[in-house]
């Protein structure tokens, strides 16, 4: 099915929200070494999201490229949760670049070109487009992490994630050749016909290329035992950094996996059902239970990102429309409530502390209790105490699984789930409890700042209240998928 | 009989030179040990009948390439080496699971069936010529990937130069130390 498909300059209409991104990425580093104004590029880059964002939903859908690149709603929702990622990044990063004394020019477009890789493995309907997608996102990332040169953490945290990034695209490489030699195509709808009429279902070269493929994915959402790098790179790299890799790639990552696994190899669910549960419920473990541990604020959110990986990935397991909706539904919430508590943690973060470690939350509440009120609704959301919207998240994923009967995976989520209460609630007893070890100063607010708690509060607020028309929205895009 | 051999020849050498590449303490015989490494696998391509990938894989890779990582050595003035703790302290866990993942990928090759070919068959290629084949694909089907490496390409370049300048406040900090040197990634 090689049809030939010349280059159309209609088919670039479909690309509309990649070509803003990448417009503004361009233009981003010609206005930074022209115009003095820092303050231009954060506010430039926000309104190309936003504008990115509009035509997303206005873009038609379809195949273009030849089966290369797929926009269809389910693309269309993990653009959004990117998107909506990216947004939230560069609103913290407003003051907190000048505090850290980072260079603004190249530090937006990089974060806009990793999107649109992103947004290229979102929509990817060819494994090489996939895989191009991905290392454009993780190049961009590298070079991101590692961007606080005097930090000796940063260059550890951009080493290791370079390193073990190379080796995962290693392994996702070969296991992509072993499959396009079987099957001899890399294009996935192909694929999922090539596996039945090859009768590739139980040929162990066939599933040890689909096993290093799910590898290098689980490294990218740092899934247990492949989550090594994450910790001490979450730890290391810039606090905004920190809360985009956490939200972004992983939903990109999850938006892959999700594609490759239901679309591709849906007929091998069979084979690849218990190993997603396996290592959710190790990702859970490791995440929730080394999080207890920490004594730094940003690590502990690191292990939490690592947990939360493993609830996402409930979804996947199912292995039905019920699930990936749930999962889809989920890494929207937890964009908005992991976004929320790093915008906390880099607001109290000036040049006297980090606000990283757990001791500077002490007595939070009586110097400042506006902020301390609305972490306590950001860990809340986090553990999943229901009325909040990370219980609506886990609710319907535990649902999903429990359908698709992994009961015991289940079981093993909720118990991690009472776990990872104390640590979250830790901080919010130092918060509400104890006394300020020393006279902090009022936190300095500014409007990107505003901007960003505003919109995770009303993020949180709508899904808690509303948690419909997303799920519908997720629901509605996996049909004919 | 004689191809198999001469594969055989090549990907021996290709992992063996690979392996001195990462061993090697100097990093011009590092480079040097790439550079036999390339010239292998161009045989491999030529093995392939892909002679027009055999004939870029020497010029750019051997010819280009290497030259450039050489110039970059010079540049580096790397007098000592640097020396970091391993990131992973106790490595014969990871030995034993490399060696047996090894295993299990040389096992699964008893059951690789070639897949359904497409339609560049070798015949294909040599009617319409290496480079025309290559031209037609990469800028019909494959263009939408040809571009985003383009973008890849211009993320490496952006990316190199903002993590190698040195900043304003890096070079006063460096001249008070009274040495231009690298600030280097350690253990915390």
């Amino acid at each position: 099915m090689n049809t030939f498909s010349p280059f159309t300059l209609s088919s670039l209409s479909f690309l509309g929200p990649e070509l803003v991104l990448l417009s503004v990425g361009i233009l981003l580093i010609v206005v930074d070494l022209f115009f003095e104004n820092r303050l231009l590029l954060p506010w430039l880059t926000a309104a190309g999201t936003l504008v990115s964002l509009v035509l997303l939903f206005n873009s038609p859908s379809g195949i273009v490229f030849g089966y290369m690149y797929v926009v269809d709603a389910y693309s269309v929702f993990f653009k959004m949760v990117c998107l909506v990622g990216v947004l939230f990044t560069v609103l913290l990063s407003e003051r907190y670049l000048t505090t850290e004394k980072l260079r603004h020019g190249e530090y937006y477009s990089l974060l806009v070109f990793s999107t649109v890789g992103m947004m290229a493995m979102v929509s990817g309907g060819d494994l090489i487009v996939v895989y191009l997608g991905l290392e454009l996102m993780a190049l961009s990332v590298y070079c991101l992490v590692g961007l606080l040169k005097q930090d000796s953490r940063s260059n550890e945290a951009s080493l290791k994630y370079f390193l073990m990034g190379a080796f995962s695209t290693g392994l996702l490489l070969y296991g992509i050749s072993l499959i396009y030699g079987l099957t001899g195509t890399t294009d996935l709808s192909m694929l999922s016909q090539r596996v039945v009429s090859l009768d590739l279902i139980n040929n162990h070269a066939f599933l040890v290329g689909l096993g290093l493929v799910l590898v290098a994915f689980c490294f990218k959402v740092a899934a247990a035992p492949f989550h090594m790098w994450a910790p001490d790179v979450y730890e290391g790299a810039p606090s905004s950094i920190t809360a985009f890799m956490a939200v972004a790639p992983k939903a990109a990552a999850f938006a892959v996996l999700g594609r490759v696994l239901i679309m591709g190899f849906a007929d091998v669910h069979i084979h690849w059902g218990p190993i997603i549960a396996f290592l959710a419920v190790l990702t859970m473990a490791i995440g929730n239970i080394a999080a207890i541990a920490q004594k730094s604020l940003k690590r502990m959110l690191a292990y939490s990102s690592i947990a939360h990986a493993g609830y996402a990935l409930l979804g996947i397991l199912a292995g039905n429309n019920e699930g990936l909706s749930a999962t889809m539904n989920y890494l929207f919430i937890y964009a908005f409530m992991n976004m929320g508590a790093f915008a906390i943690l880099i607001l109290l973060c000036d040049n006297k502390r980090r606000g990283e470690q757990l001791d500077d939350y002490r007595g939070l509440a009586k110097t400042n209790p506006l902020v301390a009120a609305l972490m306590l609704v950001f860990l809340f959301s986090l553990v999943g105490l229901p009325p909040t919207a990370g219980f609506i998240g886990k609710f319907y994923l535990l649902v999903a699984a429990i359908h698709a009967g992994y009961i015991v995976t289940v079981v093993a989520a909720m118990i991690f789930s009472v776990i990872s209460a104390y640590y979250y609630l830790r901080v919010v007893r130092y918060m509400y409890f104890e006394n300020a070890v020393q006279e902090t100063a009022a936190v300095s607010i500014s409007p990107g700042m505003t901007a960003a708690l505003v919109l995770a509060m009303i993020g949180m607020i709508g899904m808690a209240t509303f948690p419909g028309p997303i799920l519908s929205f997720a629901g509605k895009s996996l049909i004919g998928f | 009989m004689l191809s198999k051999f001469i594969f055989l020849y090549c990907a021996l050498v290709i992992v063996i030179t690979g392996i001195l590449a990462v061993r090697f303490r100097n990093p011009v015989h590092s480079v040097l040990a790439v550079l036999v490494l390339f010239f292998h696998m161009a045989g491999l391509y030529l093995l392939l009948n892909a002679e027009f990938l055999a004939a870029i894989q020497i010029i750019v890779y051997a010819g280009a390439i290497l030259v450039l990582y050489l110039f970059v050595l010079f540049l580096v003035n790397i007098r000592q080496e640097i020396k970091t703790e391993r990131f992973v302290a106790n490595h014969n866990i990871s030995k034993f699971i490399s060696f047996l993942v090894f295993l299990i990928l040389i096992a699964v090759t008893q059951s690789f069936r070639l897949g359904t070919p497409g339609k560049w068959t070798t015949d294909a290629i040599r009617q319409a010529t290496h480079t025309k084949a290559l031209g037609i694909e990469i800028f019909t089907s494959y263009i939408l990937p040809f571009e985003i490496i383009a973008l890849i390409l211009l993320v490496a370049v952006v990316g190199g130069i903002l993590l190698a300048k040195q900043d304003k406040q890096e070079v006063v900090m460096a001249q008070k130390e009274g040495s231009g040197s690298l600030t280097r990634g350690g253990k915390k």
